[in-house]
């Protein structure tokens, strides 16, 4: 380790390794500290990718690649399943395996990488962020960087003693239960959601199946109906009802922030990056790719800020991101909150309606266009997304 | 005085309680869970977005 880095980046997950990444590209010297034993693990995650999203990133590899997705499924409150062809190819992937690949891309490039290196503290010059505290090994250190990258995830604290307000409204933050389970008899290419007040309230139930027939099942609940029930709660019932003696892989708890982007995601010194920034897409909880689009612009930013000694470049970072995705991911919030609030019976309706439609011209658009039928707003919203690109 | 339980050994360290503290007030390392008391506000948000239920809120005791 050095006395002193351009940038530091503070999380190792694939926001944080992307970000160090093209940080290192331009020259910059880099380290990322990683709070947990391992890179990648534990994998608090269902895993569900485009191809093309990832494609821009790293090349699909079947190492971290667990299940080929070409369809999605949807099963109503009363039982009746929908399934459609999916446009774009998808992936299930193996994360503990992918983040460490993500994290080479970086490490080959001469990005420094530390774990169990916890960080609880940034230091400061004239107002200004010039590096992180943190705990190593038992020890406290401090390190000075001309930038750092928050990366630390939903849980988002780095942000916040720069001054930025990155904690979420307890209604936003879908908590999450997922077990990885095996001898789950699921078709291996579909990624299935129930929907319903039973099942999911608010939010969908995922099964996403993973090679040798095991599968990601899971759900998350926001804070308003974890107040009366907690996801855990309504994943017992589920396995109970359909898998009762299904072998458990792994359990893990998790949480998505699934809100806009924060108002400020840059301020002297320092750029959020992935989950940190609140880069999840909204609507499907999605926030791999998006963390990593958010990780290549802001690592390429201060990477370039470092480049031309012009420190105040950073703060270009906001606006780049807004025109790559922050401002989609604002009608996507829109779609998120008059498609989560149907009724069962609404449910139920769409998906009568759909299954008339022959299986080749079925798309996603179409049932997106279905469900929202006496809401014209919000297809225009839809048509914005699906249509226009 | 802090109203907020940590029930021991059942946290998973998932970060959701974290995300939606108005105060800051958890530390949250690799496998161990703190509430702040000085900055804690009793508030209970962590307590509704934590999945497993780890997190209580207990009714102050009536005095005398
Ligand atoms: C149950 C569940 C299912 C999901 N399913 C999907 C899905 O199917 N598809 C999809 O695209 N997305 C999914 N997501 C979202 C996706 O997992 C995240 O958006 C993604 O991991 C964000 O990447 P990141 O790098 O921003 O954060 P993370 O991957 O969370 O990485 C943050 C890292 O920072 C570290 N860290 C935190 N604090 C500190 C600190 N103080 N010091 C040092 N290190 C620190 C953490 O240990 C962690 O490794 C799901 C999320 C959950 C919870
Ligand atoms: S009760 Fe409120 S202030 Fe206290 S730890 Fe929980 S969320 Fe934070
Ligand atoms: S939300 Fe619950 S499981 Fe997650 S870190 Fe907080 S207390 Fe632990």
């Amino acid at each position: 380790m050095k006395n002193e880095y351009d940038v530091i980046v503070v999380g190792g997950g694939p926001a944080g390794s992307t970000a160090a990444r093209f940080a290192v590209e331009q020259g910059a010297s880099v380290l990322m500290l990683e709070k947990d034993r391992d890179i990648g693990y534990p994998v608090r995650c269902g895993e569900a990718v485009s191809r093309a999203g990832i494609e821009e990133f790293i090349e699909p590899d079947d190492a971290f690649i667990s299940a080929t997705i070409d369809k999605f499924g949807m099963v109503a409150p009363d039982g009746t399943e929908v399934v459609l062809p999916l446009e774009q190819i998808g992936y299930v992937l193996e994360r503990r395996i992918f983040d460490y690949e993500v994290a080479k891309l970086a490490a080959n490039k001469g990005a420094e990488i530390v774990t169990r290196a916890y960080v609880n503290g940034l230091l400061f010059e004239d107002k200004k962020v010039s590096g992180v505290k943190f705990e190593h090994k038992g020890e406290q250190h401090e390190l000075k960087a001309k930038v750092v990258i928050a990366a630390d995830g939903v849980e988002s604290r780095v942000g916040r003693w720069a001054g930025i307000k990155t904690y979420i409204d307890f209604r936003e933050m879908e908590s999450c239960v997922q077990i990885t389970a095996s001898n789950i008899d699921v078709d291996p290419n579909t990624l299935l959601f129930y929907f319903g007040k039973d099942v999911a309230p608010e939010g969908y139930f995922w099964i996403f199946p993973k090679r040798n027939k095991s599968a990601n099942i899971g759900l998350g609940v926001s804070g308003e109906i974890g107040k009366k029930k907690s996801a855990q709660k309504y994943l017992d019932e589920f396995m109970n009802n359909h898998y009762p003696n299904a072998p458990f892989l792994t359990q893990i708890a998790g949480g998505v922030p699934s809100s806009i982007t924060l108002e400020k995601i840059s301020a002297p010194g320092i750029i959020l990056v992935g989950d940190a920034a609140r880069q999840v897409n909204p609507l499907s909880g999605g926030g791999i790719v998006s963390g990593m689009i958010g990780g290549k612009i802001g690592g390429k930013i201060v990477g370039k800020a470092i480049k031309n000694n012009d420190l105040n470049h950073i703060l270009t970072y906001d606006k780049a991101w807004g025109d790559r995705l922050g401002k989609r991911h604002e009608i996507f919030d829109r779609i998120k909150d008059g498609i989560y609030n149907f009724s069962d019976e609404k449910f139920n309706s769409i998906a009568h309606a759909f299954v008339k439609v022959p299986f080749e011209k079925r798309t996603l658009g179409k049932l997106f266009k279905t469900a929202l039928l006496n809401k014209p707003s919000l297809l225009i919203d839809i048509a914005k997304v699906f249509i226009v690109k | 005085m802090l109203l907020i339980e940590v029930i021991p050994n059942k946290c998973d360290f998932c970060g959701c309680c974290v995300g939606v503290c108005p105060e800051d007030a958890i530390e949250l390392k690799e496998a161990e869970i703190k509430i702040i008391e000085d900055l804690c506000t009793n508030c209970s948000k962590c307590v509704w977005a934590c999945p497993i239920e780890v997190l209580k809120f207990n009714k102050p005791q009536k005095k005398g």
